[in-house]
């Protein structure tokens, strides 16, 4: 019996290999997916006096962008930001997490801003509400302010056509 | 026209692969010469047409084609023209090209350096490596056809991985292929010995060569890709346990453990069983990890083909070709008589102590490069398995392997003598110890890691330098004549041991004392690191062929005085639009001083800068040097060619007695 043992654990093997093929081990779930977006006030880059809050929001579908200067890959998707923008089709929020620096104002003025509003998240507490693991992360939120989607990483061309944009057509957007 | 010829060429050669395969297995089975003899020429014309369409891939990159949408894919028309060329296997499907023309090219080899072995060895070995050929042309027929067109053509690509653009990624995955595939020939060979029931000690020795250049070959690439990670990913780091460098590394355990089993079978005729299956096993874990790679199964920064078709087809292969080897061999293995008995204390035992303790450590990286995809696929949740379980789990694993290794080769086959072994090893331990305790404080401090490592590099050091005095003590002649005499087998042997011992010193020195510092550093300004001083000069802008640069001046002096001034550079891709850090690095025999560029902070021209003093790092690579070296210079042993002369006698022999 003994020399069937490595065909045996071989077997095995494969039938988790068969299992993982359909598996997205980029992908880790977040426990917001279709709960309310934690809310929060929080001033704005560029103008301490005012201040953003989802509830800003309610009523249209819109995509919170989690960035921050320091992060090379949110100067990859920085472009695919603003074609995103420049198309209209859906309004982008950004958080910006834990700029201790200050830069953010300064970067968006120079390289152009692809968004609505930034809110300035210094010491990264709304971060951790949201579960930013890193920068970038991206999180889908509808009409009646409820989490669709988050994605992490650089919002590629890719991304963007085969996740974000079906799941706003979805929504309504 | 050359892509389409190209196309054509992979087909032509999946055609002659198909026969290479069918025709000579049949043809051994039956008896049939004729068949068998069919192996040769088939492989050889399978090699030709491989090559062609490589060639043809090749061409098509540096013609700058981009009506084929791998060239458009993975190209642009300003990339230099080396990396045009190197791009042709910086992609999923021109790399699994490589894999076939690698196959091909050692099948090829194969044929040609098997003129002394048994026609239906020779038959089987090229059969069952045509059958793996099949597969793979298949695979890149149905699911990744490098030759595809797009129409239209693109105006221009969108370039090359950046970090693909170094030298070190252009030697990097053929030497890598070299070596997983090169396993494919010792697997042959014991698939074949498994189909004929002949596993003798001839089986093994006609494996040897080829698994040890292949190892050669393996180790060498290995290397080469940690040491493009140290240079090009900007962080001073070598070696991650990320799941695709776990996937060369396993094939590589299993390949060391071979080589060691394999001596005990060719010379005692013990382990017939264990050999043939680390054999399998082997070439098994290369196709695992390239199953790994390829599918995307586990995430990496490697994996760019994420498809489910093509994991899938990976997936079955794997399971037809390691299924049906391990069937053959659960079918076969009880026909196996292993040879002469051995003492607790032999040469033999040692080797077996060895092989169980690299298998545990292959177990154990394997567990962990797959433990979170059991998770996930259990439903578990999502884990990830890091450097601390590797780590804490692999150093202790492998101490006592590596301790074994001082007295293996110093131990008589069958019936060994302890007493007679602490004799000639007891000044060598005697003096590890001294270095263990003393080399650390002449480092920086005591630190029991960094001790273990001294004491394993010396002890090892010291026992290959006892086992050429051993050699030389005895027989007559001057000490050049005895040295000439050793043959290369030996020197191979001692040498990839020695090289183990300098590596081992490297990274004990650079993980324990290593000093690394992240800074802003103005225009002007300085910063201190394990004694040197960086200065600052500021960065200026300039355009690459196909990249922007900001390229930074540092000029590093000791003690007020200059010793260089370092470039290093942060670029930003044109087509792709991806930064990337160029360390700029001194090297010497003792340590490097290392120089990355973060981001610029400030309009005054401030970066972040990143310093590192990395001690000793590069003996791994000088270590590692060696070891491929000991491998090639073992696998030349004349013995091999010896002893397959020899083997052609008896058949002559009988020859004239049929004609009397």
């Amino acid at each position: 019996m003994k020399r069937w043992l490595p065909l045996v654990a071989f077997l095995v093997l494969v039938g988790f290999f068969a299992k993982g093929l359909f598996l997205n081990p980029r992908e880790v779930p977040s426990p917001l997916i279709d709960r309310p977006a934690p809310a929060f006030a929080l001033p704005l880059v560029g103008n301490d006096a005012a201040s953003f809050s989802p509830a800003d929001m309610r009523g249209k579908v819109w995509l919170l962008n989690v960035w921050a200067p320091w992060c090379v890959s949110c100067r990859q998707e920085h472009p695919v930001l603003m074609q995103i923008a420049q198309g209209g089709r859906v309004p982008i929020v950004g958080l910006n997490w834990k700029d201790r620096d200050r830069e953010s104002a300064m970067l968006l003025a120079r390289a152009g801003s692809p968004y609505l509003a930034v809110a300035e998240d210094l010491d990264g507490r709304v971060g951790i509400d949201y579960g930013v693991t890193g920068t970038p992360e991206t999180y889908v939120i509808d009409r009646e302010g409820i989490v669709r989607m988050k994605h992490i990483g650089p919002i590629s061309p890719d991304v963007w056509k085969e996740k974000l944009e079906p799941k706003l057509k979805e929504l309504g957007a | 026209m050359i892509p389409e010829l190209g196309h054509f060429a992979l087909i032509l050669g999946l055609l002659l692969a198909l026969t290479q395969s069918v025709l000579p297995l049949v043809g051994a089975q039956r008896g049939n010469r004729t068949l068998m003899a069919v192996a040769r020429p088939a492989a050889q014309g399978q090699f030709v047409f491989v090559a062609l369409a490589f060639g043809c891939l090749a061409w098509s990159f540096l013609a700058n084609d981009f009506s084929v949408l791998n060239v458009a894919r993975n190209s642009y028309s300003r990339l230099p023209e080396v990396y045009r060329l190197t791009a042709t296997w910086g992609s999923h499907e021109g790399s699994m090209l490589l894999w076939v023309l690698i196959l091909a090219f050692w099948s090829t080899a194969v044929a040609v350096f098997s003129r002394h072995l048994p026609e239906d060895m020779v038959a089987r070995v090229l059969g069952i490596m045509g059958l793996v050929s099949v597969g793979f042309l298949a695979f890149l027929l149905t699911t990744s056809n490098p030759f595809t067109r797009l129409v239209p053509a693109a105006p221009d690509g969108s370039d090359l991985n950046p970090l693909l653009q170094d030298w070190g990624m252009i030697l990097h995955p053929p030497m890598l292929y070299m070596g997983y595939v090169g396993f494919a020939v010792a697997f042959a060979f014991a698939i074949a010995a498994l189909l004929s029931g002949k596993l003798d000690a001839a089986w093994a020795r006609w494996s040897r060569p080829w698994t040890t250049v292949a190892w050669a070959f393996l180790t060498m690439g290995i290397v080469l890709g940690s040491w493009w990670a140290y240079r090009e990913l900007g962080w001073g780091g070598w070696w991650f346990w990320d799941p695709t460098e776990n996937a060369s590394f396993m094939p590589w355990i299993a390949g060391t453990a071979l080589i060691h089993s394999l001596a005990v079978t060719e010379k005692r005729g013990a382990f017939k069983a264990w050999t043939v299956l680390l054999a399998l096993l082997t070439f098994s874990l290369s196709l695992l990890g390239t199953f790994l790679v390829r599918s995307g199964v586990l995430s990496s920064v490697h994996a760019f083909a994420t498809d489910p078709a093509r994991g899938a087809f990976i997936l079955g292969f794997l399971a037809v070709v390691i299924g049906g080897s391990l069937v053959l061999y659960a079918w076969r293995a009880p026909k196996m008589i292993t040879g002469g008995g051995f003492s607790w204390f032999s040469r033999e035992s040692l080797l077996l102590a060895n092989n169980v303790i690299l298998v545990a450590a292959l177990g154990a990286v394997l567990l962990g490069t797959l433990y979170p995809l059991f998770m996930d696929a259990m439903g578990l949740g999502k884990i990830s398995v890091g450097p601390p379980y590797f780590n804490a789990v692999f150093v202790p694993l492998m101490a006592p392997a590596l301790f074994l290794m001082g007295v293996g080769p110093l131990v008589r086959w069958k019936e060994g003598s302890l007493p007679d072994a602490f004799t000639r090893l007891k000044w060598a331990l005697a003096v590890a110890v001294v270095a263990a305790l003393l080399l650390p404080l002449t480092v920086d401090g005591f630190k029991p890691w960094a001790s273990l490592g001294f004491f394993l590099a010396a002890w090892i050091t010291l026992a290959v330098a006892a086992a050429f005095r051993d050699r030389l003590r005895h027989g007559s002649g001057s000490t050049g004549q005895k040295l000439r005499s050793v043959p290369r087998g030996f020197w191979g042997m001692q040498l990839a041991h020695f090289g183990v011992a300098v590596g081992i010193a490297g990274i004990a020195v650079v993980a324990n004392y290593q000093s690394e510092r992240d800074v802003r550093m103005d225009v002007g300004s300085y910063a201190e690191l394990a004694g040197y001083t960086f200065t600052f000069r500021g960065a200026v802008e300039y355009d690459g062929p196909n990249y922007r640069a900001a390229r930074g001046t540092v000029e590093v002096s000791r003690n007020g005085a200059s010793i260089v001034t370092l470039h290093p550079e942060k670029r930003l891709y044109n087509a792709s639009g991806m930064a990337m850090t160029e360390a700029s690095v001194h090297p010497n025999l003792f340590r490097d001083i290392y120089v990355a560029m973060g981001e610029q902070l400030d309009e005054q021209g401030a970066w972040s800068v990143r310093l590192f003093h990395k001690p000793l790092i590069n003996w791994l690579w000088l270590g590692a040097a060696f070891m491929v070296v000991g491998g090639f210079l073992a696998a030349s042993d004349r013995r091999y060619r010896i002893a397959l002369r020899r083997s052609e006698v008896p058949r002559g022999l009988a020859a004239q007695g049929a004609a009397a």
